[in-house]
């Protein structure tokens, strides 16, 4: 089970004076159960790249194919091979639209045909996976709640639509340090459970590092990278700064320490396995 | 430059409660500082900001900018012109189809004359180093030069003070480096006081002082050497310290003595590899 692309490409606002080739000539599978982070400049053809994933965008040239079905084709089989990919946009909580909370989490598995059991059966699970309790929450209107609130609302909507492949476009934006811990325990506690694929868009090196097992990198239209977080970041790290990356923050410290003398292993990727090789390297308990 | 005294905010939900988002808020600013304002979402900055440029009215107590009460209408178009804004999402500040006259929306506005205003965007531009882009689109920008033409917005107005909600929440690394070089720049080089509110603790660290909301109280202040190495406090207000903090307040707590207010990588570096 995989999404496939294969040689796609894409130009924005073709045969116009601003035509911008936004992908180009793009390869990648992401497999059932993975992890994948996606790290690129604005403008690098990150968000293009991933609104491919469920057939928001056409290619212009190439395949997209969800566990082995074309994605092109306008019958009931594209269309569900369509839904099987969520997509939690940047600022989900703009999206939301109903009454109560309730209602906007039923919209989705409504939406994909499932019988009114199955819908409250989704809609409960959802609101439990995103830790928002059914009695307290589900007749409140949406609209009152605080921003961490309301984007758990709109990660819960489309986690309700049961979907194997859950695309999350920088869901921890503008968020506080609280609030993305709690986001991303939600998201990896939904990938352990059902093996959901999660496909991570981010601007934040920490978190491509502490929760992706593979990464890509994205630059002009065209993966720069693809590979292990730590190694990409270790390897690679004067090349990802020319793209407008940065290293995580535990790579910058490590790397100083060592540069002044201390003995520290490579490959340190934590907080707490950097504070204990530190103390390691002076010899604390 | 700006006096906050016992400020309180209290609205009405649509459910007809009343809720207090500033619970008597005290906070002087004088001219010329670059202040940041950091807490958890709900914790009342945005709403304390908006008062400072009368988007918002207190409920009770007073907030005076540049000696103008923003409780008086008639001072409403000062306070306005005097304290620019600028929010998280550039796409939704944009208004013209280039940027030169994007940036010479605001001035004109004002009424400021013809003459004037092409020097103002010029001096603007070239402030937030955009200048080479006068006459481009600014949909086609990255994030970080949108945000920095929303900045130029802003200083054509010629304000004193610049209040920044969160201006890098949808900025790459590279585009959050561009902000913040730029408003210290501002800061440092025309004296423009600075207010800035951000979930980036790395981007308080080069302010003057930080102030740490929580509930619609400040918590406590200080200068980021204080407030960061509070890591316990921080941590109990929802927020994180620096990675360099929280590793030198993990040394301590396991009997390691170390001095106080270690807060940046060179600083643990240095007591560490000494």
């Amino acid at each position: 089970m995989s999404i496939d692309i294969k040689n796609i490409c894409y130009t924005y606002m073709r045969g116009t004076p601003f035509e911008k080739k936004a992908l180009d000539d793009v390869s990648v599978s992401i497999d059932k159960g993975e992890i994948v982070a996606v790290i690129g400049h604005t403008g690098s053809g990150k968000s293009t790249l991933v609104q491919h994933l469920n057939g928001l965008l056409r290619p212009d040239a190439g395949q997209v194919a969800v566990d082995g079905i074309s994605l092109a084709g306008k019958d009931a089989a594209a269309k569900k091979a369509r839904q099987l990919v969520g997509m939690v946009f940047q600022y989900p909580e703009h999206q939301i639209f109903a009454e109560t909370v309730y209602e906007d989490i039923a919209f989705g598995p409504r939406n994909r045909g499932f019988e009114p059991e199955e819908v409250d059966k989704q809609v409960r699970e959802a609101m439990a996976f995103v830790g928002l309790d059914f009695e307290t929450f589900a007749r409140r209107s949406p609209f009152r709640l605080s921003g961490g609130q309301m984007r758990r609302v709109a990660i819960a909507g489309v986690v309700a639509m049961n979907p194997d492949y859950l695309v999350l476009d920088e869901p921890s934006a503008g968020l506080d340090p609280r609030s993305r811990n709690a986001v991303f325990k939600e998201i990896m506690a939904l990938h352990k459970s059902r093996g959901i694929a999660i496909v991570l868009v981010t601007h934040s090196m920490e978190e491509a590092v502490k929760y992706a097992k593979r990464m890509l990198v994205i630059n002009q239209g065209r993966i720069l990278f693809d590979g292990n977080p730590a190694d990409i970041f270790k390897n690679h790290q004067q090349k990802l700064v020319e793209v407008g990356m940065d290293e995580p923050q535990v790579f910058k410290l490590a790397a100083l320490l060592r540069k002044q003398g201390m003995e520290l292993p490579q490959g340190i990727t934590d907080d707490v396995t950097l504070l204990q090789m530190i103390k390691k390297a002076k010899g604390w308990r | 430059m700006i006096s906050v005294k016992e400020l309180k905010h209290i609205y009405t939900d649509a459910d007809g409660h009343e809720v207090s988002a500033l619970n008597g808020i005290n906070l002087d600013i004088p001219a010329g500082e670059f202040i940041a304002i950091i807490g958890a979402n709900g914790g009342g900055k945005s709403t304390l900001a908006r008062h400072l440029n009368a988007l918002l009215l207190p409920t009770s107590g007073k907030c005076i900018v540049d000696g103008l009460d923003t409780a008086e209408e008639k001072n409403l178009w000062d306070i306005r012109q005097h304290v620019g804004m600028v929010f998280q999402n550039p796409d939704n500040q944009i208004v013209a189809a280039i940027v030169e006259e994007d940036v010479a929306f605001g001035p004109e506005n004002v009424g400021v004359p013809g003459p004037e205003i092409k020097g103002r965007v010029d001096r603007a531009l070239a402030a937030v180093g955009m200048s080479e882009y006068a006459k481009h689109a600014p949909h086609l920008l990255s994030g970080g030069q949108k945000q920095r033409i929303a900045i130029a917005g802003v200083l054509a107005l010629e304000p004193r003070v610049i209040v920044l909600d969160e201006p890098t929440a949808m900025l790459d690394p590279q585009g959050r480096k561009e902000i913040v070089r730029t408003v210290k720049q501002l800061n440092k080089e025309k004296g423009i006081t600075i207010v800035y509110i951000t979930h980036y603790m790395t981007e308080a660290l080069e302010a003057d002082r930080v102030v740490v909301m929580e509930k619609g109280n400040i918590r406590f202040s200080g200068t980021p050497h204080e407030v960061f190495s509070r890591v316990d406090e921080l941590e109990k207000a929802g927020l994180e310290a620096p990675l360099a903090a929280k590793i030198a307040s993990e040394l301590r707590k396991s009997g390691i003595k170390l001095p106080k207010e270690i807060i940046t990588d060179e600083e643990l570096a240095e007591v560490l590899c000494r």
